[in-house]
């Protein structure tokens, strides 16, 4: 609970005696490129082909010859949207994006620059924590909408590849029963996962204490913490947005 | 000046500060020394704000930094200049930028005022030509030089150096020395150097303070360091045995 009572002060620093706005606008864009253009081929190809798995394990599962073809797509997409995209593409940026801020930010810890930035006068959380929490929130929802369309994509191809659905009914399928709210509800968790993973390794991160062990520790601890909060999150919000 | 009164400090049950009272005049170079793990660090951080002391005051010139409001802490903080331990470069900037950070952060000043003053002072420090080069591109007393320059960037009042000569040889921790004490001088800064190099004590010494324990107790100068009468500070001194036989 003190830990939990530590991230809420911790939070709440970022925005208070916060630095002039010119002064984030660069370090968003970096921050951008960095978590964002540096995230698109993992999760590009962990979409794809978990597209491609979810087609051809549904087609295999689905026996009965009354269920019509355009099932397996029906089921790929709203997997895709409701779930997979969100979640799963979360689950691996906080492996990515969560791994290298709590080490980048330990790393400066522990070798002063974090003190440096504080005796100038300098709000280092706000300065350094901030950007890239803006930044997560930012590019979190683009990186899961091209997540989303290639596990579709991937879906489609494995399908025809592997002679399960005609393009014909994969294409039928998407189209059947569509409702526009999953697409909100799937950007509605991205911002939050976003925001949870951002924090959760910058605190991580910002408070390390030690030598190289505790940052490699502190990596390891934003990586499993962030990805029980996306999961107890996803939890809540799906219990909240869809019941 | 900077004036500390009744400094003390607590970790858990361990006193590392116990009542430490000292004067740092501006010009001088005073140090602060002691054998590992005495509170000369905790002390610096105690003074630059960095760790919360448990009693005591901390005046710059009058001005109590533990009791000031904020932006009176931010002014206070922009008249001083740290050179850390490692020197706390920032690794994804180049040493120019490292350099011209406070003045980007911290001034209004047009884009070429901040290179030239930034420009001014890796002269000061002989790095001119080192501006466009990484922080891992350059060795460990560049490192310290490039801390210098940054540290004095914004002509500050006050100047901190956390063992600068650490993990340096013998002939760079002298010319380190050497600038911190001419910039000292230079500026009329007022410089408080901890150390626990023995060439550093003798070369600029002209306070110095021996913590042992927590505790000061000693005080003095280069002159006199030799000749004290103080048995822990003596033990430390004469640690060598080159200075041992040098004693005899």
């Amino acid at each position: 609970m003190s830990r939990l009572g530590h991230y809420f002060i911790f939070l709440g620093s970022l925005f208070r005696n916060r630095e002039k706005m010119r002064v984030y606008l660069g370090l968003i864009l970096n921050e951008c490129t960095s978590i964002g253009v540096g995230s698109i081929f993992i999760v590009a190809l962990v979409n794809t082909f978990i597209g491609a798995v979810t087609c051809v394990q549904t087609a295999y599962n689905l026996t009965n010859p009354f269920v019509p073809k355009n099932i397996i797509a029906l089921i790929v997409r709203d997997s895709t949207i409701l779930e997979l995209a969100p979640t799963l593409s979360c689950i691996v940026l906080a492996g990515k994006v969560g791994s290298n801020i709590a080490g980048e930010l330990g790393t400066m810890r522990i070798t002063e620059q974090i003190d440096a930035l504080e005796v100038m006068g300098i709000n280092s959380s706000s300065y350094l924590v901030l950007p890239k929490v803006i930044a997560s929130v930012l590019m979190f929802p683009l990186l899961v909408m091209m997540a989303g369309f290639l596990s579709i994509l991937g879906g489609y191809i494995a399908g025809v590849l592997a002679g399960v659905i005609s393009p014909e009914d994969y294409v039928s399928g998407l189209r059947f029963d569509y409702k526009p709210f999953g697409v909100t509800f799937a950007l509605i968790k991205t911002v939050v996962f976003a925001f949870l993973v951002s924090t959760i390794s910058a605190y991580q991160g910002y408070n390390v204490s030690g030598g190289a062990l505790e940052v490699g520790a502190a990596s390891t601890s934003a990586v499993t913490n962030s990805c029980i909060a996306i999961v107890a999150a996803d939890f809540i919000l799906t219990q909240i947005l869809l019941t | 000046m900077i004036e500390i009164k009744n400094i003390a400090k607590t970790f858990g049950d361990r006193q590392v500060l116990a009542g430490i009272d000292g004067t740092f005049k501006p010009g001088d170079t005073s140090l602060i020394i002691g054998g590992s793990g005495t509170g000369k660090s905790v002390l610096l951080k105690c003074m630059i704000g960095l760790v919360k002391p448990d009693s005591g005051e901390v005046l710059y010139d009058g001005r109590n930094f533990l009791t000031v409001d904020l932006e009176s802490q931010k002014a206070i903080r922009r008249e001083m200049g740290v050179l850390f331990q490692g020197s706390a470069l920032f690794d994804s900037k180049t040493v120019l930028e490292n350099v011209r950070f406070p003045l980007d952060m911290l001034t209004e000043q047009s884009e070429s005022e901040k290179l030239d003053r930034a420009q001014e002072c890796l002269q000061r420090v002989g790095l001119e030509n080192a501006g466009d080069r990484m922080p891992s591109e350059i060795s460990g007393g560049m490192k310290k030089r490039v801390g210098i320059a940054r540290a004095i960037v914004l002509n500050p009042k006050y100047l901190f150096c956390d063992e600068p000569n650490s993990g340096l040889d013998p002939l760079t921790s002298i010319k380190i020395d050497q600038l911190i004490s001419e910039i000292t001088d230079e500026y009329k800064i007022t410089t408080v150097v901890i150390t626990h190099d023995m060439n550093s004590m003798m070369e600029i010494g002209e306070k110095i303070m021996f913590l042992y324990k927590g505790n000061k107790l000693w005080e003095g100068d280069s002159n006199t360091l030799t000749q004290s009468s103080v048995p822990e500070l003596n033990e430390f001194i004469f640690a060598n045995k080159l200075l041992r036989e040098m004693e005899k």
